[in-house]
């Protein structure tokens, strides 16, 4: 029985990357042909910066609710098809993260394959969760790049049989604590590869990066920055809930809530270095470039304490079941 | 991009600082010049940041107070480098001067911070929104609409309706006496939140800092059968904080009757995983009745205003010494210590007295016995189901004798010589539950008496815990508010039109980042025009 569903639950993975591979090459399409086609003019944004009080700056701005991404509105055919192709290859990531769970009689975050799955599809659902508010599926090459490449890496490197949970980790802040740090993961994720888009941006508006012309059918970089920084302010309470969450348990289950584990000192860090990007943003001199920087930072750092920090670091998060 | 070059304030106080034509300002000035660099954005940044790869070195060398033994283990790898990583405080490095400094840099300079903006904001509750700028066409939303209501009803419809969604208002006029505009702020809350979101982080330092003290940490290995009383002496290791006193010991005890592990049997991919740990326990505080408790993991036991937690568990061999006459010179349980998931077990045994010669052993223990094809006993399985003790056997001095504590742990094998192993003639120990054997040279005699399981406990008392915690909501609440209340200023005004009416003006200003403000003016502009028409009918 457990077999079978652990089976189907790979089945369904497999089948999902099959399809990210063909959203992904039609996100790269539709970004090729982009550049292709002759620049759309850019939706204004006005923007400028005014010093309100000492201390605090005031960003005073006039949001365009249009990103201008293609000609039709609801944008080209290879996008649509591509979005449609990631809604499905999303829901099959879905079920196989499900299935798992039913397997295995928990919630399917137990150990570093489980956790891969469920937080790669808790990423992609915040991406199409977000195109509700926004229109990025601009995004869609990094997001679907991004996921194909955590679940062949799950899949090969981290697989590990489903196995009961021990003690230390029964309790119901497995549940709480590790969903939303994926969460808070998901909101980083989309935060950077915006921040990242925004860089390329910046210099092409400076006049440098001609080749990659696509970016003129993308938002001006300064309301990259903005769609940006929102999204981060979000990833940044459900961390910041995180490791208030963590704390908690591990007072319950280890018998103190901080104790300088090389798990929490990287949660630790990568709050400081989000909220160094906050600050940046009020900063005169910070704004722009340095704090997309930041940003970027930020999201590697989440990324190393994933991958490096669970698989060659020794602490108590001993987790991973490799 | 001039982004490195100093900031505003920094060039307008350096006149002051060059202190030659106003030599007796010199110290305050400079004084003066240092707390605002300290109390600035940039070096809040900077100092967040170097926090943060300050936070770095100590996830990558162990540290004293989360893996002692990993200390030791590093230093023996690595003498030379630990020389260095030592003198740099590295192994402590959450406790060390240089951590330390930029934390407290980063709390000063917060407070700092702090103080002013909320004397600040204090003032800024108590006044009237700010006057009706003369030019409302640049600001964000503007939107000019005609009416036939009278500037009188406009203005106070407008008021009604900013009031009821939660503007603080005021009316100006901007030439003469008759009032023109409304003017409207609301979202003081977000600032509000932003400076309890830094003051509590204030007080979650604070309170981990000084409250931590009050506490203390003991553990204490317990047998089945056996109990632990609360007093200073009984424990195996105890770590007090800084104020501790031993009058914070509330006197009470806990016997461990008995303690049920459950291993994984159906799932063969996980067979014998520990999946369940419960003790069950009397506890009795003094002066009270005893009283029936369970004590699992992630389900600390209550008491006397410590928590107790179960942490860890195994075997401790019960070993009866005769002497060569019968007599009983020793017989105690000794805690082995596990040293993988099938609880192969390793103890040392010291009987210093009784026998003819100091005796000193080195125990092993497989609660499933299982032989390699090595010929080496192996366990197969945590749970007692084959058990073998075996045990190494040396006589000579254990030296215990010299005053310096010795670890229970470990056997000094300097001044021993093995009677019984595999550097003596005669061959290891091997006992099963029941077994007598004697020993070589006419000692005296050995038998595995029983193995009862032990817990290892860890007490805790933290009196400013239940603080942190509340601080900690206070940060999140604090933050939640900050960054998603809009703080935003909107302004309505009455224009006369060359055809002898008035039109109506509408604009909005944000406070910080604000991607609704548009929308909010534009709801404005439509709920006033429906008021004012209500009105007109
Ligand atoms: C322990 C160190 C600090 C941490 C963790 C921290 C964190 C944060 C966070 C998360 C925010 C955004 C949420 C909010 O607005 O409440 C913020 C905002 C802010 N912080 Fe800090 N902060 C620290 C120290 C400081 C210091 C030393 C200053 C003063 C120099 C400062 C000044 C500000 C200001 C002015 C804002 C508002 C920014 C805006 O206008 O958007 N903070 N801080």
């Amino acid at each position: 029985m457990i077999a079978t569903l652990v089976s189907y639950s790979l089945l369904s993975v497999y089948s999902a990357m099959a399809i990210y591979t063909l959203a992904f090459i039609m996100f790269t399409i539709d970004l090729a042909r982009r550049s292709a086609s002759a620049p759309v003019a850019l939706g204004a944004v006005v923007g400028s910066a005014v010093t309100v009080g000492r201390g605090s700056t005031a960003l005073l701005e006039r949001l365009t609710t249009d990103a201008p991404v293609g000609a039709t509105p609801k944008g080209p055919r290879q996008l649509r098809i591509a979005m449609a192709l990631t809604v499905i290859a999303w829901l099959l990531h879905v079920a196989g993260a499900v299935l798992r769970g039913v397997a295995a009689g928990r919630v399917p975050w137990a150990n570093m394959f489980e956790f891969t799955l469920t937080a790669t599809a808790i990423v992609v659902g915040v991406f199409l969760a977000v195109q509700f508010w926004q229109d990025l599926r601009f995004l869609g090459v990094f997001i679907t790049g991004f996921a194909l490449i955590a679940l062949g890496i799950a899949t090969t490197n981290f697989y590990v049989d489903v196995i009961p949970l021990p003690p230390a980790l029964q309790s119901g802040w497995l549940v709480i604590h590790v969903f939303v740090a994926s969460l808070g993961t998901g909101f980083f994720a989309i935060g950077a590869a915006i921040s990242i888009v925004q860089l390329l941006q910046t210099r092409r508006e400076a006049g440098q990066a001609k080749r990659l012309k696509f970016l003129d059918t993308l938002p001006s970089a300064e309301r990259l920055e903005v769609l940006a920084f929102r999204i981060i302010v979000i990833g940044f309470v459900l961390w910041t809930f995180t490791l208030m969450a963590g704390a908690i348990w591990a007072e319950r289950a280890w018998g103190r809530y901080w104790g300088w584990d090389t798990k929490e000192v990287w949660t630790f860090i990568i709050w400081t270095i989000f909220a160094g990007y906050i600050h940046a943003r009020a900063t005169r001199g910070w704004r722009g470039s340095r704090s997309a920087v930041l940003a970027i930072i930020g999201f590697t750092a989440v990324m190393f304490n994933f991958t490096i920090v669970n698989l060659f670091f020794k602490g108590l998060h001993a987790y991973s079941g490799l | 991009m001039d982004s490195s070059r100093p900031s505003d304030h920094f060039d307008s106080e350096q006149p002051e600082s060059k202190g030659i034509t106003q030599p007796k300002l010199g110290f305050v000035g400079y004084a003066r010049f240092f707390w605002r660099q300290l109390t600035s954005m940039r070096t809040a940044l900077f100092l967040l940041l170097l926090l943060a790869i300050a936070a770095i070195p100590g996830s990558l060398v162990p540290q004293v107070s989360s893996d002692p033994n990993g200390v030791i283990q590093y230093k023996i790898n690595n003498p030379g480098l630990s020389k260095v990583l030592e003198f740099f405080q590295v192994f402590t490095t959450y406790s060390s001067v240089w951590f330390s400094a930029i934390y407290l840099l980063l709390f000063i300079s917060l407070i700092g911070c702090v103080i002013p903006r909320t004397k600040h904001h204090l003032l800024a509750l108590l006044a009237k929104p700010p006057k009706t700028p003369a030019r409302l066409e640049r600001l964000v939303g503007f939107s000019s609409e005609g009416t036939e209501a009278d500037a009188a009803t406009a203005l106070e419809t407008a008021r009604a309706v900013l009031r009821k969604q939660g503007y603080r208002t005021e009316v100006y006029a901007s030439t003469g006496m008759t009032p023109d505009s409304v003017s409207a702020e609301r979202g003081y809350l977000r600032e509000t939140g932003n400076l309890v979101f830094h003051t509590a982080l204030i007080g979650v330092l604070v309170t981990v800092g000084i409250g931590g003290g009050f506490g203390y940490t003991g553990q204490k290995v317990v047998v089945e059968g056996k109990a632990f009383a609360n007093v200073l002496g009984n424990y195996d290791s105890f770590n007090p904080g800084r104020f501790f006193s031993e009058s914070a010991l509330v006197p009470y005890s806990v016997q461990v009757d008995k303690f049920t592990p459950v291993y994984e049997e159906n799932n063969f991919n996980a067979y014998g995983q520990a999946i369940d740990y419960t003790a069950n326990v009397t506890t009795t505080m003094r002066g009270e009745q005893p009283q029936k408790r369970v004590l699992k993991v992630n389900s600390p036991l209550e008491i006397g205003g410590t928590q107790v937690y179960l942490l860890g568990n195994g075997y401790a061999p019960v070993l009866t010494f005769r002497d060569p006459k019968g007599a009983i010179v020793w017989s105690q349980p000794t805690p082995f210590l596990p040293q993988d998931a099938k609880l192969t077990s390793l103890g040392v045994i010291k009987i210093p007295d009784g026998l003819s010669q100091q005796l000193g052993m080195i125990g092993f223990l497989y609660p499933t016995t299982d032989q390699l094809a090595s010929g080496a006993l192996a366990s197969s399985h945590p749970d007692l189901r084959a058990p073998t003790v075996t045990l190494e056997m040396y006589t000579g001095d254990l030296g215990l004798n010299d005053g310096i504590a010795r670890n229970a742990y470990t056997l000094n094998l300097t001044h021993l010589t093995q009677i019984a192993g595999r550097k003596s003639a005669a061959p290891t120990i091997k006992l099963t539950i029941g077994d007598r054997v004697e020993l070589p040279n006419g000692i005296g005699s050995i038998e595995l008496t029983a193995i009862p399981r032990f817990v290892s406990l860890d007490v805790h008392r933290d009196p400013s815990q239940a603080w942190v915690l509340v601080f900690a909501i206070l940060v999140l609440a604090g933050l939640l508010t900050s960054l998603f209340i809009p703080r935003r200023r909107v302004w309505v005004k009455v224009v006369s039109t060359t055809s002898g009416g008035i039109r109506l003006e509408y604009a909005g200003l944000a406070r910080g980042e604000d991607p609704g403000l548009e929308a909010a003016v534009a709801d404005i502009v439509q709920k006033h025009a429906q008021q004012l028409s209500l009105r007109l009918k």
